[in-house]
């Protein structure tokens, strides 16, 4: 036992912490307020009034649900394939030593190390030399490309925990390799995969950069609302759009913090 | 599945003969000889990463070395340098440096108000506190990035909170002096560049605490405390105990906040001036010039200076610190 717990920490500290996080949380609540204000035309401060007919509209606008639609169906399908090679990915580099473990794992994390518009500008370019025309699939390419990372990070962790006798002894016990996986391995590593897919899902909700590149003329809900942000039709709307993406979001990152708090994979929790 | 199923009888032979069908025998394969195993499972990321992605890289570092004809705006494929010539052209020269100096300066300010946060949450937060400062950093992370802009703009925009703040605290002198300073002002902060500033810190500042964080968890308490019984001041401690310890995981933080800069090109283009990032002329040089080339080598100036950067975070054992 160190002898370090139970102290208070020094003014300062605790001032200079609590402007940091209020720095960080106070523009996402203002978004709150602005979804309610009746001012049309600009961002005046305080609202001169509020209301709640902005939701209305918004649920009234078919090129929000058409953008919120593509944008779902994009996110699941690539959740879906970054979790297919993020989990292959993982079991191969944590079960086994072999030559160029390294340069997989680099491989896995490059695409989002580097900066997004490097990989958006590199598919494009690629569909271009190769003569692939713009569709659904040319963004699912580039979602899932960058989701792996995601899927593999929770995963490796796991993996890290889960005792590799275990399998052994479920082979010992004569299952195959399909039962072994089916009742062994995926119970061990199902919440682990859960939070990853769900990171991944509200990674590629939230993508822009890269979907610029591979969109062509399709309308993704951040590609919607960066149109709004550069050129604005009708700024309540976007106000109201934002709220519920912040509202959206919030909700699979709890969850996937719930799943995985218990284990040691939480970042700065120590090691 | 029965118990007599699952335990071969005495007199059963020591080895079993293989499983039926076709699931069996690859299972069987698998369990003989997990090479395979390793490969069939290695293909399928290794393809997709391979070919989608490195693929990709290596079609667009090919196009930097064609150059587009002036005349008739075609690309030429052949091998050439002068697109690279081009890149130092001193608006293009303008453009990297100041980005560059963009991108240290906001690795620099989100490194000093990630500190306290990083360390509050690293040495007194326990239990529910620790709890609520992990989720406090990880929600701004994974809120929505546009909207986070969005939120900025709000804040910075003329008739916005801060004007109505500042003006309530009768400091509206204060925002119009600084405004009127040449290169950080502008009109308004929201065509400034102290507002690119200021949206790059809040947007990339998560990113510079987990790491910083996670570097100062392993940082025993009982070590400050020896610095000061030693008879060194707050000052002193943080200066040649603290600091020093955590200098890996804000160089790990720092990759993040620099990399990220050096790429963006939505942030400048909806807070800031008319004047370029890297970003802004790569995408405006693929897109309305339709000069890929160009483009193209202006994306490797980033993937230089972040190799640069990589290597020396690396012998500096940043990576330890992920």
């Amino acid at each position: 036992m160190r002898s370090d717990r139970g102290q208070s920490a020094p003014l300062s500290l605790k001032v200079a912490a609590a402007c940091g996080l209020l720095f960080l949380h106070l523009p996402l609540l203002l978004i709150f307020v602005y979804a309610f204000t009746t001012e049309e035309k600009s961002f005046v401060w305080p609202p001169p009034g509020l209301t709640t007919q902005w939701f209305a509209v918004t649920w009234n606008r078919p090129d929000v649900w058409q953008a919120l639609s593509l944008s779902v169906r994009v996110a699941a399908i690539s959740t879906a394939i970054a979790l297919i090679l993020g989990t292959l990915c993982s079991a191969a580099v944590s079960r086994t030593k072999f030559f160029g473990r390294e340069t997989i794992s680099l491989l896995v994390i490059l695409p989002i190390a580097l900066p997004g518009i490097i990989t958006g500008i590199a598919l494009r370019s690629a569909f271009s030399l190769a003569d692939i025309p713009f569709s659904f699939w040319t963004i699912v390419l580039g979602h899932a490309t960058f989701c792996v990372v995601v899927v593999y990070n929770n995963a490796v962790a796991r993996f890290r925990r889960t005792s590799g006798s275990m399998i052994e002894a479920s082979m010992d016990l004569g299952a195959d390799g399909f039962q072994t996986f089916r009742h062994v391995v995926l119970p061990n590593i199902a919440t682990a995969l859960l939070a990853g897919g769900m990171l991944a899902f509200a990674l590629s909700f939230d993508e822009v950069i890269v979907t610029t590149f591979t969109a062509g003329q399709q309308q993704t809900l951040p590609i919607w609302m960066l149109e709004e942000l550069i050129r604005p039709r009708q700024r309540p709307v976007t106000n109201v759009v934002a709220m519920v993406v912040v509202l959206v979001t919030l909700l699979p990152i709890l969850a996937a913090y719930y799943l995985t708090r218990d284990g040691d994979q939480i970042a700065g929790s120590g090691k | 599945m029965s118990l007599d199923a699952a335990m071969p009888r005495a007199s059963a032979p020591a080895i079993l003969p293989g499983s039926g069908g076709l699931r069996g025998a690859l299972s069987d394969l698998f369990w003989r000889k997990p090479k395979v195993l390793l490969l069939l499972m290695l293909l399928p990321p290794v393809l997709w990463l391979g070919i989608v992605y490195i693929g990709s890289l290596f079609a667009l570092l090919a196009q930097s070395f064609f150059s587009i004809d002036e005349y008739s705006g075609l690309i030429n494929r052949q091998f050439t340098l002068k697109t690279y010539g081009d890149l130092l052209q001193a608006a293009n020269l303008d453009i990297i440096l100041r980005t560059v100096t963009m991108a240290a300066l906001v690795t620099l300010a989100s490194a000093i108000i990630a500190f306290p946060i990083a360390y509050y949450a690293a040495r007194y937060a326990r239990g529910r506190w620790k709890a609520l400062f992990y989720l406090g950093i990880m929600l701004p992370l994974w809120s929505s990035y546009l909207v986070k802009i969005y939120a900025w703009k709000l804040i910075l925009a003329k008739e916005g909170i801060l004007t109505w703040l500042f003006g309530k605290l009768h400091l509206q002198w204060l925002i119009d002096a600084w405004l009127s300073l040449p290169v950080v002002g502008g009109n308004s902060l929201s065509v400034s560049f102290t507002g690119t500033f200021i949206v790059f810190v809040y947007v990339w500042l998560p990113f510079m605490i987990l790491p910083v964080q996670a570097a100062l968890e392993r940082v025993p308490g009982n070590l400050v405390e020896a610095s000061s019984d030693l008879g060194a001041s707050p000052g002193q401690t943080f200066r040649n105990v603290l600091f020093p310890l955590a200098l890996p995981g804000i160089v790990a933080g720092s990759i993040f906040t620099f990399s990220l800069t050096l790429g963006d090109y939505i942030i400048p283009q909806i807070i800031g001036t008319s004047r370029l990032f890297i970003g802004q002329a790569v995408y405006s040089q693929q897109g309305t010039a339709g000069n890929i080339p160009l483009a193209a080598a202006f994306t490797v100036v980033p993937i230089v200076i972040m190799g640069f950067y990589l290597w020396g975070a690396k012998r500096m054992g940043a990576f330890d610190a992920l």
